[in-house]
Parts: C-alpha cells; sequence; structure tokens
C-alpha cells in the first residue's frame, strides 16, 4: 500500500481527494460520513448571504442505457444560515483535525469578503475557495462566473482575499470563457495560492418534447444551468493542462471535471492537478466511491513506482504541445487481425462514411475487413469504434509520398 | 372461424421465455452494436433488417421498431415467439465470436410488435383494386403471408381452408411453452382486415378442385402443408392413448382441456422419432409434468434431425433418450399401451438394421412423430406440378411451379420448414405475382 498522504499548498490530506463543493458537502453530518468513508478532504457547500432555492434543481443524460453520463443543476449555494454552517465546520474539524477543511466562500462588497474570512478561519477553515465559476442564478447578481469572467475583477476580489486570509486562497474558475489561462493569470496576479478548475459549463440539460419545456423544470419554466459529470471531463483535462504548462501562471491545481475512479484522478494529476476535488460520481454512487480510488491509487503507485501522490503531479504536461509542435513525418497505419475480428464490419462502414475509404470486405479472399495500406491515413476511427479488443492495431510505417489528387 | 376455448391446455404452459419489458428491451437495444451488412440479417428467412429495428427500439421509437419487422415478415409476432433464433438470427449474432451472450433479437422483435399492438397501432391498407383475383390453398403462415402483400398491391385474396380454424400448424402446431394459438390467431385478424377472404370447410379433392380454381382465378398458391401424422400398426382396440405427435400437439393447443383430463394421469410416455415434432411433443409432456418421458429414435444422437438446442433443454428437463431403439409391437391394453422394443444399428451403408429385442416398455401413451404425410398424390395429376422427394417442384425466385398459373409455398413446396420459411415463400410468391400481373 503506497503512501497516499498529500501536500497541497503545504496543508496535508491524507490523500488527494477532496469533495468539490456541492450539495455532498452541505452538512456537517455529511462531511463527517465521508471523512469516515476515506475522503482526504472536503470543500464546504458555498457560503454567502441567504438565498431560497427551487425545486425541481437537477437534470441529466443517459447515454446507451448509462444513467447520468452529463449532470446539471440550478442549485445556488447553501441556503441554511451562516451561523449553523460554522457551528458545524467547528465541530467537523474538530472530530477531524487529520482532514483537510475548505471554505467555499462567495460574496460582494469588500467588507462582507473581510468578515466571512475572519469568521471561517475562525472555525478552522485549512483554506479558503473563492467561487468565481457558479454559471447560474448567482452570476446575475454579479458574483459566481460574473467574477470569473471579468480577470481584472477577479484580480481585485482575490487580492482582498489574499490581504485578510491567513489560510491560503484557491480561487475557483469558470470554464464559460474563451481562454482559461487568462482568469488563471488574474488570479496569480492578485496573488491566489492556487486555482481549481473546472467549475460547471453553463448548459440546458434536454427538453421536454411532449411540453416544450426544458429541464429541469419548475412549475413549467426552466433556466441555464451548470453541466458537469463523466461527459466534462475532457474538458477539464485540457484546462488544467493549459494553466499547468503557461510559465506566468506556475500555481498548484486542484483538478475538478467529471472525475469518477482513481484512474480519473490520476489523469488530472498526470496533467497537473495537485489533488482533486470530486461530486457528481458521489450524487450517483454516493460516499463509498473512495475506497475505490483510494485502493487504484495506491496499486497504481506501486506499479510504477511513485513514492507519492506529489510525484504524480505533471508528467504528462511536456507531452501536451502546440499542433505545429507535433512530428508530422511519424506515420502509422491500421492493421486488422482476423482471429481476433468478429466480422462485425464497423470498422468498414466507418472508414467508407467517416474515413478514407481503405477498408473492404473481400470475404473470397479472408473473413476480416482489409486495409489497402496506402490508402490509410493512420486516423485511428476503425480502432475506436472496432467492438473486439486487439482486432485491430495501429502499426508504425514509413510515411507514403503525400497523395496525388 | 372457429373461436378458440378458453380452457385450452396450453394455457396451463408458462412461457419459456418470457417477454421482455420496456426498460429489459432498452437495454438490450444498446448491446446492438448495429453491425454493417449484419449477419443476422442473412440469417433471417425474411431479411429482417435487424439492426435497423433494434435501432429504432434504443431511440425510443417502438413504431419505427414494428413497421421495420412487419415490412419484411407481416408474422413478426409469432416468429419472434416460435422461431429456432438459436439456428437462426441469434445464431449469426457476432457477439458468438467474442463469447459474449448474443442480442436476444427474437425477445426483442416480440417486444417492439407486442408493444405496437398493444396501443392498436396500425400499418397497412390494401392498394388500389387492381382486378385481379387469387386463390389461396390451405389457411396457413404462407398463404396469409401472400395474401397480405396481395392485398398491398390491390389484389383480392381468397384462402380455400379445410378445417374451421385459421392459421395451420401456426396456430395449432407450435409448441405451447413458445407461443399460444392466439398470437397466430392476433395476427391472422389484423391480415383479414386488409381484405382477405377465407372459405372454411373447402379442402382441395373434395369440395374444391384445382381445375377449376385455375379457371376462375388469375392465379393460384397452393400453401397446403404436409398430410396428417404418420400412423404405426396398432395391435388391439383402436385407443386414444396412441396418437400422431402433430394431431397431439393440436389437440393441446387449440381442443378444450377437459377433452384430455386423463393426461393428467398418464405417468410414462413414449415419443417415437428424432426430428423437431418429437422434441416438441416430449418437452410439452414433461411441461404437463409427466414423470417418465421415454424418445426412442432408431438411429443416434448425431443423426436426429431435430435441433441441437432443443435436444439439450429436453435433456435438461429430463427427457429419456433411447437412442438405436424401434418399436416393433404396439398394443392397445385398456388405459395404457404395451411397446415391444428392438435394439437397433446402422450399417456402414446409412441402413438402419433391427437387433434383439429388448424389455418391453408399458405406456399411458404413445406419440408417433416419424413425419407427416406428402400430397403428392393430390396433386400429381395437375399439369405442371411436379414433385422431388415429395416436396413440390418451385422456382426459387418465383415460387412458381411448372403451371404458368400456380405457386406453391410453405411446407408443400420446402418439405417442412420453420413458419418464417412460410412467410419468406408466401411473400415471395405474391410478389411474382403482382410483377406478372402488372409486366406479364
Amino acid at each position: 500500500m503506497a503512501d497516499l498522504k498529500t501536500k497541497f499548498l503545504g496543508i496535508e490530506s491524507p490523500n488527494p481527494f477532496w469533495l468539490a463543493s456541492a450539495p455532498p458537502t452541505n452538512t456537517g453530518g455529511q462531511v463527517m460520513r465521508a471523512f469516515e468513508a476515506g475522503w482526504g478532504g472536503a470543500v464546504w457547500k458555498t457560503l454567502g448571504k441567504p438565498i431560497t432555492n427551487v425545486s425541481s434543481r437537477f437534470g441529466a443524460i443517459d447515454y446507451a442505457g448509462r444513467k447520468v453520463a452529463g449532470f446539471n443543476n440550478i442549485e445556488l449555494i447553501t441556503d441554511r444560515p451562516l451561523d449553523v454552517n460554522l457551528r458545524e465546520m467547528a465541530e467537523t474539524k474538530r472530530r477531524f483535525p487529520k482532514h483537510t477543511l475548505v471554505a467555499s466562500l462567495m460574496v460582494e462588497t469588500r467588507e462582507e469578503w473581510k468578515e466571512i474570512i475572519k469568521q471561517v478561519e475562525d472555525v478552522g477553515s485549512d483554506a479558503i475557495e473563492l467561487n468565481f465559476g457558479c454559471p447560474h442564478g448567482m452570476c446575475e447578481r454579479g458574483m459566481g462566473s460574473a467574477v470569473g469572467q471579468e480577470p481584472k475583477l477577479l484580480e481585485l476580489i482575490t487580492s482582498w482575499a489574499k490581504e485578510f486570509a491567513r489560510v491560503p486562497v484557491i480561487v475557483k474558475l469558470t470554464p464559460n470563457i474563451t481562454d482559461v489561462t487568462r482568469p488563471a493569470q488574474a488570479a496569480k496576479r492578485g496573488g491566489a495560492d492556487a486555482v481549481s478548475l473546472i467549475n460547471t459549463i453553463k448548459s440546458i440539460i434536454a427538453v421536454d418534447i411532449n411540453d416544450f419545456v426544458p429541464l429541469p423544470k419548475v412549475a413549467g419554466k426552466s433556466t441555464n444551468g451548470g453541466y458537469c459529470g463523466p461527459a466534462v471531463k475532457p474538458i477539464a483535462l485540457h484546462m488544467v493542462g493549459s494553466i499547468a504548462r503557461d510559465p506566468a501562471i506556475g500555481i498548484p491545481i486542484s483538478g475538478i471535471g467529471g472525475i469518477s475512479d482513481w484512474r480519473d484522478a490520476v489523469e488530472f494529476m498526470l496533467m497537473g492537478a495537485g489533488n482533486v476535488q470530486v461530486c457528481t460520481a458521489v450524487m450517483h454512487y454516493g460516499y463509498r466511491i473512495v475506497e475505490d480510488m483510494i485502493e487504484g491509487l495506491s496499486d497504481y503507485m506501486d506499479a510504477k513506482g511513485f513514492r507519492t501522490p506529489m510525484e504524480i503531479t505533471g508528467k504528462a504536461v511536456p507531452n501536451y504541445r502546440e499542433w505545429g509542435e507535433l512530428d508530422q513525418s511519424y506515420h502509422h497505419v491500421a492493421e486488422i487481425h482476423p482471429e481476433a475480428c468478429i466480422g462485425c464490419n464497423l470498422c468498414v462502414v466507418a472508414c467508407d462514411d467517416g474515413g478514407h475509404q481503405c477498408i473492404s470486405v473481400k470475404p473470397e479472399i479472408r473473413r476480416a475487413p482489409i486495409v489497402h495500406e496506402p490508402e490509410c491515413v493512420g486516423c485511428n476511427l476503425c480502432e475506436l469504434v472496432c467492438p473486439s479488443p486487439g482486432a485491430i492495431t495501429m502499426r508504425q510505417t514509413e510515411r507514403p509520398a503525400p497523395h496525388q489528387y | 372461424m372457429k373461436k378458440l376455448t378458453s380452457d385450452r391446455f396450453e394455457t396451463q404452459f408458462k412461457d419459456f421465455k418470457p417477454a421482455l419489458n420496456g426498460v429489459e428491451a432498452f437495454e438490450e437495444a444498446q448491446r446492438c452494436i448495429n453491425c454493417y451488412d449484419a449477419p443476422c440479417i442473412k440469417a433471417c428467412p425474411t431479411g429482417i433488417d435487424i439492426p435497423k429495428f433494434i435501432r429504432r427500439i434504443g431511440s425510443n421509437h417502438v413504431r419505427g421498431a414494428a413497421k421495420t419487422i412487419l415490412d419484411s415478415n407481416i408474422f413478426g409476432l409469432s416468429c419472434a415467439e416460435c422461431c429456432p433464433v438459436e439456428t437462426l438470427c441469434e445464431g449469426a449474432c457476432v457477439y458468438n465470436d467474442l463469447n459474449h451472450k448474443p442480442i436476444t433479437i427474437g425477445k426483442l422483435q416480440r417486444f417492439a410488435i407486442e408493444t405496437a399492438y398493444d396501443a392498436n397501432m396500425e400499418f397497412y391498407k390494401p392498394g388500389k383494386a387492381s382486378g385481379k383475383r387469387v386463390a389461396l390453398v390451405g389457411a396457413g403462415p404462407a398463404s396469409f403471408a401472400a395474401a397480405h402483400e396481395l392485398r398491398i398491391h390491390g389484389v383480392e385474396a381468397t384462402i380455400f381452408e379445410k378445417s374451421e380454424i385459421a392459421g395451420g400448424l401456426n396456430t395449432t402446431g407450435i409448441a405451447p411453452y413458445k407461443m399460444r394459438a392466439e398470437v397466430s390467431l392476433r395476427e391472422i385478424e389484423r391480415i383479414m382486415k386488409m381484405g382477405v377472404k377465407v372459405e372454411y370447410g373447402k379442402e382441395l379433392g373434395r369440395n374444391l378442385q384445382l381445375e377449376q380454381l385455375v379457371k376462375d382465378f388469375d392465379a393460384v398458391f397452393l400453401g397446403l402443408g404436409l398430410g396428417a401424422d404418420s400412423r404405426i400398426d396398432a395391435k388391439g382396440p383402436a385407443s386414444p392413448r396412441i396418437m400422431g405427435a402433430v394431431d397431439f400437439i393440436a389437440k393441446l393447443k387449440t381442443g378444450p382441456a377437459s377433452d384430455l383430463a386423463w393426461l393428467k394421469k398418464v405417468r410414462t410416455a413414449l415419443v417415437i422419432g428424432g426430428g423437431n415434432t418429437a422434441l416438441d411433443a416430449c418437452r410439452e409432456l414433461k411441461g404437463l409434468g409427466v414423470g417418465h418421458v421415454v424418445v426412442s429414435y432408431r438411429r443416434g444422437e448425431a443423426d436426429m434431425s431435430g435441433y441441437v438446442h432443443e435436444f439439450k433443454w429436453a435433456r435438461q428437463e429430463g427427457v429419456d433418450f433411447w437412442f438405436y431403439t424401434l418399436p416393433t409391437g404396439v398394443e392397445a391394453a385398456g388405459d395404457g399401451v404395451k411397446v415391444a422394443l428392438n435394439r437397433t444399428k446402422v450399417t456402414s451403408a446409412g441402413k438402419v438394421e433391427t437387433l434383439e429385442e429388448m424389455a418391453p416398455l408399458t405406456a399411458d401413451l404413445v406419440l408417433v412423430a416419424t413425419g407427416q404425410a406428402k400430397l403428392e398424390s393430390l396433386l400429381a395429376q395437375t399439369a405442371g406440378l411436379k414433385f422431388e422427394k415429395g416436396r413440390l417442384v418451385v422456382d426459387a425466385k418465383t415460387g412458381r411451379t411448372g403451371h404458368a398459373k400456380i405457386y406453391a409455398g410453405g411446407d408443400l413446396a420446402n418439405g417442412g420448414m420453420e413458419v418464417v420459411n412460410g412467410v419468406a415463400e408466401g411473400k415471395r410468391a405474391a410478389l411474382a405475382m403482382h410483377e406478372g400481373f402488372t409486366h406479364g
């Protein structure tokens, strides 16, 4: 069993798995149960001025019979009184001193920031996370993603927080922008100790085709919400990697976005995350998923010879390059192995209609489809659609002369 | 048409392959990988575009799924339940090569059509009257499939049936744990709504003459199937305890249970034969709770013409198979039947040779499943109708016999195959007739 203890901003957690600020961290009872289950840290459900939440709040898309491939919410920050949250945070920290407790905050004025930062530090928060990401409800009030989309404003509020805070300050970024490195650079200029991303993506999850109301429905109407879950992982990985390789930023990253198991977590860490935060998978399956994450990460580290999770961070970043830096002389072609081929011909139709028309069926020659190598551009489409493991692989070859049209 | 009684014996059988519910069907549909040029389509005698209909179930478009099936096979519901999918579509599924469970195509097909029919969805209307008229002899699935196709093209279709019930073996001959008679009639009622006429009690050679039909109609389709069960010479008085298997199954399916009340007391039963009718019959007897069911077959396991999967199921259900045995004397005695049996061997020339006598068997019931009579002599005198090995010879593309106006399909022409073959052959003939009427 590898040692999973992780230091992030100087704060030690039993492992790199934190719960993101969201419904699973709404109450002390929940967070304490999560810590008992094995979570290394938790970012408390965002605190701020009292609000009222609506009913319903969530929507999900299923894909090919699998539930919750993507998830969306129109819930706002905590709707419980601040003093109740503070009391429960204090109790949680007292009972779980070795676990990391982070306060997520969202207020408006300099004075409000000053006051709430003091309050959460007084109850023992190890760090604060500034919620500049929420893309619904709060942004119309000038908070959440409204701040995350304005680098100057983001920098200003970050500098306030740094002025008042004794504990480290993490800035949570919204993905609802053109280039995520801009707000990350602004956070750095404002003095942020780290960034966390991604928050949810502005979305409409689905539309009821019978009554013409988008989902989720609130008394026959709906609004845009925040999209998350397994479907957003590729978007989040790109944004984490973009920040990790930007020398103008250079501060730690807490990775968020569709992480459901240990492998997802490792991918985020390889792309530069110092730790990861999870929400949707817990909302789907409960806190217990962390057991598999702990065991899986440990086995991975043992197999790869990593002594601490921190050694994983950023290992893939040097391999993430601009398109123009790629080796354009490299070439490979598809190879179909008849002994593993089941004859579904999905590669044939995929290559014909969506590829480069280089795979054909010649039953009189052999049962498996045949690749016409000179026409194969090595796009991988056939390998991706093939349902039989090992039936199609890619083999490196000499790059052929440019195609004559 | 005679209505089915509600107290049929067959209603006591449970569904061997229970229907899928909506969630199960949706999930199973997602498993299909949508092969291109899929092997399951080629394995279906009616060529249903299986990946296409499964994709429609997977997108919650059941009407489109049912339409896809019915466009190819108007008996899509019957075939979903009674087809030997293990050797047809499901046997061809590429998942077999991945050592995965093949897609349960039959169950998905049943789901699509049952859901559509339960919602009273309508799919077809008769075409504009073409003025052409076709007579169809025998009210089995081949004739009904042909009649449906003819009505779509505006051709009048009149079916002549010797019995009082429609559907042929699809109604009276499918093992009740696979499908009940009402499923067959449900599909036939829909075809009847297309304006198909049926005249019951009309038997070829008795009160119906082929020459007259040829004169009165623009074309004739022969879908008579096969004749009565083969018989064995039994000594002693005529006894209901010695029966042809096809006859037995028909009684089980369409007769009142009270007629067969004595079946409940049967302890030992003997089924003679090695084909699919013998396998159906022995499994039915097991399903009825008969303690000792023996199948006597004069050749070996590998020689059986019945499906391997049916044989395995029969074995699992406890049927006792006596290979290389031959009943040589059957004698009814009171409520029982005394059966003398001999051992056999198959010579290198493939002939069955009778060897020494075995201990006799006393059974409460003997079912003979050694084949059905061929109707060659009934039809052979008509000019142009030729028989080979008991089968009426037809053209493979059109189903036309040697007589320009006579077409045929189903068991009469294929020697005894599945409902799905009959449906395909009926449709084939109807399309060829239509083609002849339009361009001939």
